[in-house]
């Protein structure tokens, strides 16, 4: 049972390892990509066991819990270890092409899987202080791969973001000794029961708040987003992809695991701040995307504009909004690394991302115009794409609610995305190129065109899946939307049932 | 003891922001140290103090028969202290980096990844 649980952590440290030994041939990349496919079995084998038999949990080194290190896993971690897998495999494949040899010397694909061990640890622990040694796992591997190349963009938003994220880690450490000094726990089933019972709830507000502001600067929401624009479009394409996709996610879900289970006493206060720092996020992300004129930082902008979604979703804390916000982290993931993904394409044809020096991509590549076409639409809202059925699921959420402005911010920023998805359309697919160039995917060899347009293709795909087929989907987000919810059997499963 | 503790946390905290509020990398890197060691601290005292009781539990029992010190917290601050080392390790590496590419450590001189004119 615990192999079950670790085998998603264990194996992409393995495959680190052997990439960084192999990291001067092309051993290196295969053994990254080898890796992810392995985790991935691993994680849909632990996705059907949890579907099976509900919450699984197991205690490293079998101290019981509350003294031992629990992993555990309910639908929530389950399905997020899940997509990590997904997206991981598909930017190894990606990154066999994108990331240039030189950089593969320094050790890329080590620190790539060290990332994706660090994001799964973080999704599948049970204890608040494992949760910030996963934390720092994932943040480390993250400079590193931040500022690989040391150009002087990367170095510039490598400061940045080293600077806000080790703030908000530090915030964190905070919180976590002042919960420990009221409570005597730092399990978060055990920490779940002790919480309430503890006679000054507020201070429990107070620490409840210090994780939020730590949690937040995590997830880029509004006010503390700032080292996200700064440093996410510097890197290579296959890093600010993973990046995009997985790292701020798990802020917000470090934000749905705490104020779902552990803060729940004060949902009046706390929540409400949610919900306005959810409608600002969603404002300035869009608004700030608006004014940009370069692909990957109007993506960037966008990362921090879908983000306020899913945080309106923890902050409604409806049945139907937990689910929204679950239905659109997973749609999220998929969509902004693979819009990533095909801007590493664009730049590899079209010689820029800078929307004003390129153009043509329609006329000459039109196969990418397909693949671009299915992520922004989708995240912009189109039916029948993913982004619809998230949208629609969060939006009547908030009406249900009576929170009929939320749900005007929500359907205006949907518009504001259409524009800034139809800026990138117009420029760089629609206009010629300004140097006339006709940037043609066949310009590359195969043996680079495959590993870039596979992944992209498949997380298509996926896309599609979700949008057409979204009952099973959104059947699912409402299990893991109950069990969050109702958290006594997750409770039970970590202290056994005498607790 | 815990209160000598917690006003040093707060001193400590206070000059750390001070220093992290210059526009000198190097300076907020020094803030960075010390609010770190503030929050270790913090979490020392969160396990409450006591003096001259190791938490050693005699043979032949599972627990210890009086009150002894508290060792997590400690297990918990030796971990954070050499996470932060190897963080701050890579940030003074970096702030040298910085130093060396860009020229400057003021950072609002910094702005290459965001220029001014966008």
């Amino acid at each position: 049972m615990s192999w079950l649980l670790s085998l998603p952590i264990l194996i992409p440290f393995a495959a680190a390892v052997i990439s960084f030994l192999l990291k001067d041939g092309p051993g290196g990349r295969w053994a990254s990509v080898i890796g992810s496919g392995a985790m991935l079995v691993s994680a849909i084998a632990l996705m059907s066991s949890v579907l099976d038999q509900g919450v699984v949990a197991g205690q490293m080194g079998n101290w019981p819990a509350s003294f031992g290190i629990t992993l555990v896993a309910d639908l929530l971690s389950a399905v997020m270890v899940l997509i990590t897998a997904i997206t991981g495999l598909a930017v190894a494949v990606y990154a066999m092409a994108d990331v240039k040899p030189d950089i593969e010397r320094l050790g890329y694909h080590a620190l790539f899987q060290v990332l994706i061990a660090g994001v799964a640890g973080a999704f599948l622990t049970g204890d608040l202080f494992n949760l910030y040694v996963w934390f720092e796992v994932m943040l480390i591997a993250s400079f590193g791969l931040l500022v690989m190349g040391g150009s002087k963009e990367q170095i510039d938003g490598g400061v940045k973001y080293v600077a806000l994220n080790l703030i908000s880690t530090i915030l964190f450490m905070t919180g976590i000794g002042l919960l420990y000094a009221m409570t005597g726990t730092l399990n978060l089933a055990d920490l779940a029961r002790t919480v309430p019972t503890v006679e000054n709830q507020g201070m429990v507000t107070v620490v409840a708040v210090m994780f939020m502001v730590a949690f937040g600067v995590k997830a880029a929401v509004f006010p503390l987003f700032f080292w996200l624009p700064a440093a996410y479009h510097t890197p290579a394409f296959a890093t600010s992809a993973v990046f995009a996709g997985l790292l701020t996610k798990v802020g917000v879900y470090a934000l749905i695991r705490m104020f779902t289970l552990v803060f729940v006493g004060d949902i009046s206060f706390t929540h409400e701040i949610l919900l306005w720092v959810a409608c600002f996020t969603m404002v300035t992300g869009v608004l700030g995307a608006a004014a940009q004129n370069d692909f990957r930082k109007i993506l960037s902008f966008h990362i921090v504009s879908q983000i306020g979604y899913m945080i309106l979703g923890l902050a409604l804390m409806t049945p139907l909004a937990i689910l929204g916000a679950i239905f659109y982290l997973v749609h999220h993931i998929i969509v902004k690394a693979n819009l990533f993904l095909v801007a590493g394409v664009a730049n590899a044809i079209a010689g820029s991302t800078e929307l004003k020096r390129i153009g043509g991509l329609y006329a000459t590549a039109p196969i990418l115009a397909v693949l671009f076409l299915v992520p922004a639409f989708s995240l912009a809202g189109f039916p029948p794409l993913s982004g619809f059925w998230a949208k629609f699921l969060l939006i009547r959420a908030a009406l249900e609610e009576g929170a009929g402005f939320v749900a005007f911010v929500a359907l205006a920023v949907g518009l504001f995305t259409i524009f800034s998805m139809t800026k990138i359309w117009a420029e760089a697919f629609w206009t010629p190129h300004p140097d006339g160039v006709e940037p043609r995917l066949s310009s590359l060899d195969r043996k680079t065109l495959w590993p870039l347009i596979l992944p992209i293709a498949a997380l298509a795909v996926l896309t599609c899946i979700i949008g057409l087929f979204p009952e099973p989907f959104v059947v699912f987000a409402e299990r893991t939307a109950d069990q969050l919810l109702n958290p006594a059997p997750y409770i039970a499963a970590v202290l056994g049932d005498g607790a | 003891m815990e209160v000598v503790i917690s006003v040093l946390v707060g001193a400590l905290v206070a000059a750390a922001v001070y220093l992290m509020l210059s526009r000198d990398l190097l300076r907020f890197l020094l803030g960075l140290i010390l609010i770190s060691n503030a929050a270790n601290l913090s979490i020392f005292v969160a396990g409450r103090l006591t003096t001259g009781a190791p938490p050693l539990i005699a043979e032949g029992q599972d627990f210890p028969a009086d009150q002894v010190a508290n060792a997590l917290p400690q297990a918990l601050v030796l971990t954070a202290i050499v996470i932060g080392f190897g963080l701050f390790a890579f940030t003074l590496v970096l702030t040298l980096k910085a130093y060396k590419r860009l020229g400057t450590l003021d950072t609002s001189e910094m702005r290459i990844a965001e220029p001014r004119d966008e």
